[in-house]
Formats: C-alpha cells, structure tokens, sequence
C-alpha cells in the first residue's frame, strides 16, 4: 500500500505524456474562433483608392462559398501568401474577397496589388479595423471559409500554403459546394 | 570549413557523451576507480568540443558568414555587434546548442570541484549527466543542425527578430539556460543516490549548492524576462501567465521547494524521497518548458518557430528521461529510511509548509498551462480555450498569502520541536505595523481593491519579520550594541543569504501588488502641446522626430514631466520599424521613481499630426526588480558559504565556531 505513493508520480506523468502526444496531432494553427458558425457580421467597407469597384460589404458574401482573405501591405507574411493567391485566383477554384487591413497610407494597398497582382473579386479599404474587428482578426493573414448562406465555416490563420490548400481548405469547400446552403 | 569543424566537435562530443554515460557507471557497480575516474575527464572533455563547437557558431555569426542557413535567417550584416552575438541563441538551434553548452559546463565543474565526493556517486551523477546530454546532442544533430550551410551564399540576412534586438533579452535566455540546465545537477545525483539506495546529509550538502546557484539563474533569468516584457511590449505589464513564462515559472517554485527541503535532509536526515522526488520534479519542468516552447502544442507570443518532427523527438526525450527517473522513483525510493523524528511545529515543520504551498503552486500552474491542451485533446480540437490571468490570481493569492505569513514564523522556529506563541510573540512588531501599512493602504486608496491591502500588509509583516530575525540572531539590544555589531558582522554567509532572498520576495511582491492594483492607464490622442494628467504627473507631449538607427527607423516623441510645475523629467519613447522584417516594435520611455514608474507609449500618427499615446503610473515597480537582484544576491552568498567551500561534508563539522548556523 505504501509503495502505491511512490508509483503515483509515474502514472501521473504518464497520463499527462498522453495529453501531450495527442496535443502534438493537433494543428497548433487552430486558434479559438467565437465566429465559426455565425452569419458574416455585417460591414460595408468603401473601396480602395483608385480602384473603380463598389467596395466591399457583408452582402457580397450571400450567394455563393467564398473566402475572405484579411491583408495589409505592411504583412510580410502576406507576401508569403500572395502567390498562392494568385494561383487560385487563376484557376478559378474559388472567389476571394480581401479586407485590406490597417494601412497608414491610402496608396499603399493598390500600390501593393498592382505590384503583386490582384486575386481579389472585391476588397475593401479598412484602415480602422471595422471589419476586422468583427471578425475577430488577430493578425494578418488570416483567412475566413463562408458558405452559401453567409455563414463563416472556418476560420483559418497564417498564410494559405499548398500543402494546407490541399489538406484542409479545398475538402472543406467542396464539402460545402456540396451541401444544399449550409 | 568553420562550420563543419563546429558541426565536428559537435559530434564527437556526442561520441565523448556516450562514453560517459557507460563507462563510470559500470566503474561504480565494479568498484573500479580508473572507470569511475574516466568520468572527470570525459566531462572535460565534452565541455572542450561543445564548447569549440559554440564558438564555431559564434564565429559564424560575428563574421556573418551568410553560406550557414542559420546565420542568414537570424542574422543581417548592419546588425549591431551585441545582436550579432546574442543572435547565436536567439533561434531555436543556437539556443539548444547554448542548452548542451551549459550543460557541459555543469558537468566539467562537478569534475572540477566535486574532489571530495564520494567516488561512486561522483561517477554515477556524471553518468546520468552525460545520459541527458546524448539525448539533447541526438536532437541537435538530427533535427536542429545549426552549421547547414545553403548554396548558393545569400547576399544579405534576414535579420533576428527586431522584439529579440534587445541588451535585456541579449542576456536572459543563458540567466535563464543557466536555471533550468542548473536542475539537471540536482536530478543527476537524485538518480545516483536513487541507485545507490543512500540520501544522507553529505548528499544533501551536495545537492544543495547546484540547486542554489540553478535557483539564483533562474531567479534572474524570469526576471530579466519580465523586465524586457514591461519596457518592450509596451502593455504597461510584466506578467501574462504566458504557457512559456509558466515553463520558465514552474521550475522555479518546484526549485524552491527543493532548496529548502534539501536543508531539512542535510539537519534532520529526514524527508528524503520527497527531495529526491523535487529534485527530479525541478528537472522535469525545466524539460517540460523545452517542450512546450518548440513543439508548438500550445500557441504563445514568444514561441520558437515551431516542427512537429522536433515535438516528437523532444516528447520521446522527455517520456525517457522522466518516465524512466519517475520509474526508478517508484522502485527505490521506499527503500530510503528517514531517522529523524517530525513534529508539525518546528523548523522542519515549517519548510514541509513551504514544499507543499510550492508544490501545489507548481501544480496549479502546471493545470492551468496545460488544461487548454487537455480539453484540445479531449474534444478533439473542437473548442481551443485559452486560460487567463483571472484563473492564475485567483488561486495563486490564496496560495502564496499563508506561505508568506509562514515565511515570517518559520525562521524563529528551532529545530525539532518549536513553541508557536514564543515566536509569534516575537513577531509582534511585526503584526503591529503590517495591521498598520495595510489599514493605511485601506485609508489612502479609499477601498478599490482587497487584494491590495493584503499584499502591502503581508510585505510589510515578511519585512519586519526577517529583520526581527536578524536581530534577534545578534541580539539587538539584549547585549551591547558594540557586541551586536560584531557578532551582526560575524553572520554565517548562508544566513545573509536567507535574510537578503526572503527580504527580497517581500519587496517582489510589494512591487507585484502595487503594479497589479493600482496601475493607472490613460490612452488619448496628443498633439504638440497637449498636456494630460495622470496620478498628479503632468505629461506634456512635446512632439515627435524620425530618427534613423543602425538597421530601424524610429519615431521618438518627447514627453516633459513636471509635478505641480516642478520639472521632473524628459521620456522619449519609441516606435521603430526594422527595415528588414518590416516590424514594429515599441520602446517605452520610463523613468523610475522609489513610490513608482512613469511610463509613456507612442503609438500611430493621425493625419493631423496628433499621435495616438499611452502614459501609465505604474506603482512600485522598482521593486520587483530590486526583490529579484536581492533574491539573486541572496543565493550568491548562501552559495560561498563556508560549509561549501570547505568541501569535505564530514561529521567534524565548522559550525562550533558559529552556533548559530545556517538557515
């Protein structure tokens, strides 16, 4: 019976060591999102300078599954993200709409965009975080999966590389297109 | 052809490792001194290749060498000299070859001073030393090379991390290295002993030097991280229960705990599982910390850039090295028999109280860390949560307000067996002015928040106390003042020691307390000329400049200070931005008074030349800082104590020269 008390720490250890391994499965990237399920918050985001569209606001977001893209020209991590972008933008595997996200300068965000090219269908200029703030952005790039109905299915952060195009973001868009709405 | 000789040296101090973690420990089942003796060199000799293979790097990085892959994602040529330096150890791989460097001086200084251990012990600890480092030398070598090189050379680097390109943080990951690796020690001979099946107060008086000098580098490691974080991030904060401050958080209790349960081993050769178990905990969490830090289970401002691969190879680490002592612990340590007998009240009983609020502390943290991964694992990554400040005070104050009133009694404890009324009678000063302090905290704050009344009186009750310690150690005015000092002079170090490290811990958490109750924020727009008050301070925004450094740009404003038209003093915080990685980091302007600091925040310009600031009264704040030096200064000269320069722990003990020994 006394030796049950030295023995203790070993289990102990071993039922956290599990925890641990099972912790090492899981996708550190998964960060808490209040939003995942909830309709698209509502916005209306004017357009950036010099680009002769209509803005951007939660409306456009109600007829088909697209993706929000949450940038700035400011986010090297963005860079990063930015050809892949492209990459889907030209083979027409989904719509992105982007919020360009606290820019200092106005110009900055086209200037970016005409440099790099533009992915974007539509993107808005939110230089207050007004959307951003509503979609719970902790930092850029972070990306948003929105359904049929305007609902937000997932909420994705870091940038978009091939590997997690292919593993989780595709599947899930097809699973969406799929479905009848949400 | 730097980096392969340092990438060289690196394996065949994995080599040297391998050696040393057979050969003594077989010397030591065989009796056989040359094998036992193979140990003392082969530590050298480790340290020797680790040692070359470190400043290999260094070489790298100083000459910016951009053919290394490491050197180029850390490093750029306009960074100043300091960064280039502290640029070795501010990745991942720099850093765990800094891990294994500290381990290998650990271990050539057990070589180097430990003449007078028993030979067997000395081998086997050396043994299980060399044990830990094969596993960290593997992991080095097959996930975390630092010598890769790249081709073609890169023209330029990417630079370190502009929030790392700091003097505080250039020094605190080795204070910090030096903590955790320091526990390595205590869990090395934990495990000889173990295999011996003997803990005896010469072991104890062995142990006790390693975890003194781990506990005072931890000490200002944690500190100097949590200063960089109060003048760096800008919050106007210095504590986030962060899960890599908790790392670094949960050796240190678990390391206090093993401090002073060490002392009771050593004077009343009882307790002794328990100590081996701490010593094993203490090394256990510092692995922990490692883990949590690189494997990416649990997101965190300041992790490493994180791999799976190297999760999984650290998790096997750590399932072997703990598992395995843990294991070991289970078998022998019913075997070790405690003579001593154990009353509640007395010394001893008064140091249990103390592992048992460490350790339940340690517990706590520990839950609290990791309970977002175990609801993670459970709901299969369903819901991540994240567990916040909230939970942390509200179970580490009621925790740590008894210990701290116990810190007070304990000291005055005789060993054995202790009159509880005589010594709270000698405390009555003591009561008297904490009941004072915080009725005058209660008077002047007009009742914001209980919390803080209790922190000033329990700092001043542990204050008053310690100094009742030593004056009744010299007899203050029981014998002639002149004899006093004499005999205040004469004071073991060990006891110097004490006074200045719980002395200290009184000031930390007055500093605590005042940051964390009565800290006033005002956020507002400023332009040139504009004045806002905060805690009677004046704070006039004289402006804003661009100015240019070696590798950022910043805008520095300027704030004049001035209290009730008295000119105070000149901030001048910063906003740089590292042209490199295009990042923005703030640089708090602060000027430190005794009762509090003055804190000023730049933040983004508006179009009309106003900028969005941030001016924070932060009481007490010295304080803390000034607690953890003293704390650090403490376990300094408990650490060159007489009993351990002297060495030879034998019966015929120093201490009939002072009858009033240590702790």
């Amino acid at each position: 019976m006394k030796r049950l008390i030295f023995i203790l720490p070993l289990l102990g250890f071993l039922l956290i060591g599990g925890y641990l391994a099972v912790g090492l499965t899981l996708d550190p990237q998964r960060l808490p999102s209040l939003i995942e399920g909830k309709p698209v918050p509502e916005f209306d985001l004017p357009p950036l300078a010099g680009r002769d569209d209509v803005g951007f606001s939660s409306d456009d977001l109600k007829s088909e599954v697209s993706m929000v893209n949450v940038f700035g020209s400011w986010c090297v991590a963005c860079r990063v993200e930015h050809p892949f972008l492209m990459k889907i933008k030209k083979n027409d595997w989904v719509p992105i709409y982007g919020i360009d996200w606290r820019e200092t300068d106005r110009e900055a965000g086209p200037a970016w965009l005409r440099r790099f090219g533009d992915p974007y269908t539509l993107v808005g200029d939110d230089p207050k975080s007004k959307a951003a703030i509503a979609f719970g952005v902790t930092g850029a790039p972070e990306t948003f999966i929105v359904d049929k109905a305007g609902i937000v299915r997932y909420k994705f952060v870091g940038p978009i590389t091939e590997q997690s195009w292919d593993e989780t973001l595709k599947p899930l868009i097809d699973q969406l297109r799929q479905g009848s709405g949400g | 052809m730097i980096a392969e000789l340092g990438h060289f040296a690196l394996v065949l101090a994995m080599m040297v490792a391998i050696a040393q973690s057979i050969v003594p420990m077989i010397g030591a089942y065989q009796n056989n001194i040359p094998w036992m003796r193979f140990g003392n060199h082969s530590a050298m000799g480790q340290f020797l290749l680790v040692a070359i293979s470190f400043g290999c790097l260094m070489h790298a990085y100083v000459t910016s060498d951009f053919s290394v892959l490491n050197v180029v994602q850390n490093s750029h040529s306009a960074k100043p000299m300091l960064y280039k330096i502290s640029g070795v150890w501010g990745n991942h791989e720099g850093s765990m070859l800094l891990w294994v460097l500290i381990l290998a001086i650990f271990g050539a200084a057990v070589a180097a001073f430990g003449q007078y251990l028993p030979p067997a012990l000395k081998a086997r600890a050396l043994s299980v030393q060399a044990m830990i480092a094969v596993g960290f030398y593997l992991f080095i070598i097959l996930t975390s090379n630092p010598f890769e090189r790249v081709f073609p050379p890169a023209v330029d680097g990417q630079d370190l991390n502009p929030l790392l390109q700091d003097p505080g943080l250039a020094i605190h990951p080795p204070m910090l290295y030096l903590g955790y690796v320091g526990f390595s020690m205590a869990f090395s001979f934990a495990i000889a002993a173990l295999i011996e099946g003997r803990v005896d107060a010469a072991w104890a008086r062995w142990v006790r030097p390693w975890t003194l000098a781990a506990w005072g580098f931890l000490t200002g490691g944690i500190a100097l991280g949590s200063w960089w974080a109060y003048y760096e991030l800008g919050w106007g904060g210095f504590w986030f229960w962060d899960p890599v401050e908790n790392a670094s958080f949960m050796p240190w209790l678990i390391g206090t705990a093993l401090l002073h349960s060490c002392i009771v081993v050593e004077k009343r050769d009882t307790m002794k599982a328990w100590t081996v178990f701490l010593a094993i905990l203490a090394f256990s969490f510092s692995l922990l910390g490692t883990f949590l830090v690189r494997s990416g289970v649990l997101t965190s401002v300041h992790a490493f850039a994180t791999d799976p691969e190297r999760g999984v190879f650290i998790l096997i680490l750590l399932l072997i090295v703990v598992g395995g002592s843990l294991a070991l612990y289970a078998w022998r340590a019913p075997q070790l028999r405690s003579t001593g007998l154990f009353q509640p009240i007395s010394r001893e009983g008064a140091l249990l109280l103390n592992n048992l609020l460490m350790g339940t502390a340690a517990g706590v943290v520990l839950l609290g860390t990791l309970y977002p991964l175990f609801i993670d694992a459970i709901s299969d990554g369903q819901d991540k949560i994240s567990v916040g400040p909230p939970f942390f005070n509200a179970v580490f104050i009621p925790l740590m307000t008894p210990m701290i009133v116990a810190m007070a009694i304990g000291p005055l404890l005789p060993w054995k067996r202790g009159d509880l009324g005589k010594a709270l009678k000698t405390l009555w000063l003591s009561f008297a002015l904490a009941i004072l302090c915080g009725l005058a905290t209660w008077t002047l704050q007009s009742g914001q928040s209980p919390w803080g009344i209790v922190g000033v009186a329990i700092a001043s009750w542990l204050i008053i106390g310690t100094l009742t310690e030593v004056a009744g150690r010299i007899r203050l005015f029981k014998i002639p003042v002149g004899d006093s000092v004499r005999r205040f002079i004469n004071l073991p170090r060990a006891s110097w020691g004490m006074t200045l490290a719980h002395l200290g811990l009184a000031m930390t958490v007055a500093g605590v307390t005042g940051a964390g109750a009565w800290t006033v924020e005002r956020v507002q727009s400023m332009a040139p000329g504009d004045t806002v008050q905060v805690s009677g301070y004046d704070f006039r925004f004289d402006g804003a400049e661009q100015k240019q450094g070696p590798n950022y740009l910043a805008t520095e404003g300027k704030f004049t200070v001035t209290k009730n038209g008295n000119f105070v003093t000149v901030l001048y915080p910063e906003k740089r931005t590292y042209t490199v990685r295009q990042m923005a980091t703030t640089e708090a302007g602060i000027h430190t008074l005794i009762s509090g600091d003055l804190y000023g925040v730049i933040g983004d310009s508006k179009s009309d030349g106003s900028y969005v600031t941030r001016i924070y009264f932060n009481p007490l704040v010295v304080w803390m800082w000034i607690g953890a030096i003293s704390m650090m200064i403490g376990s300094g000269l408990s650490l060159s104590d007489r009993r351990y320069r002297v060495g030879a722990p034998t019966r015929t003990s120093s201490s009939t020269q002072q009858p009033q020994a240590a702790e």
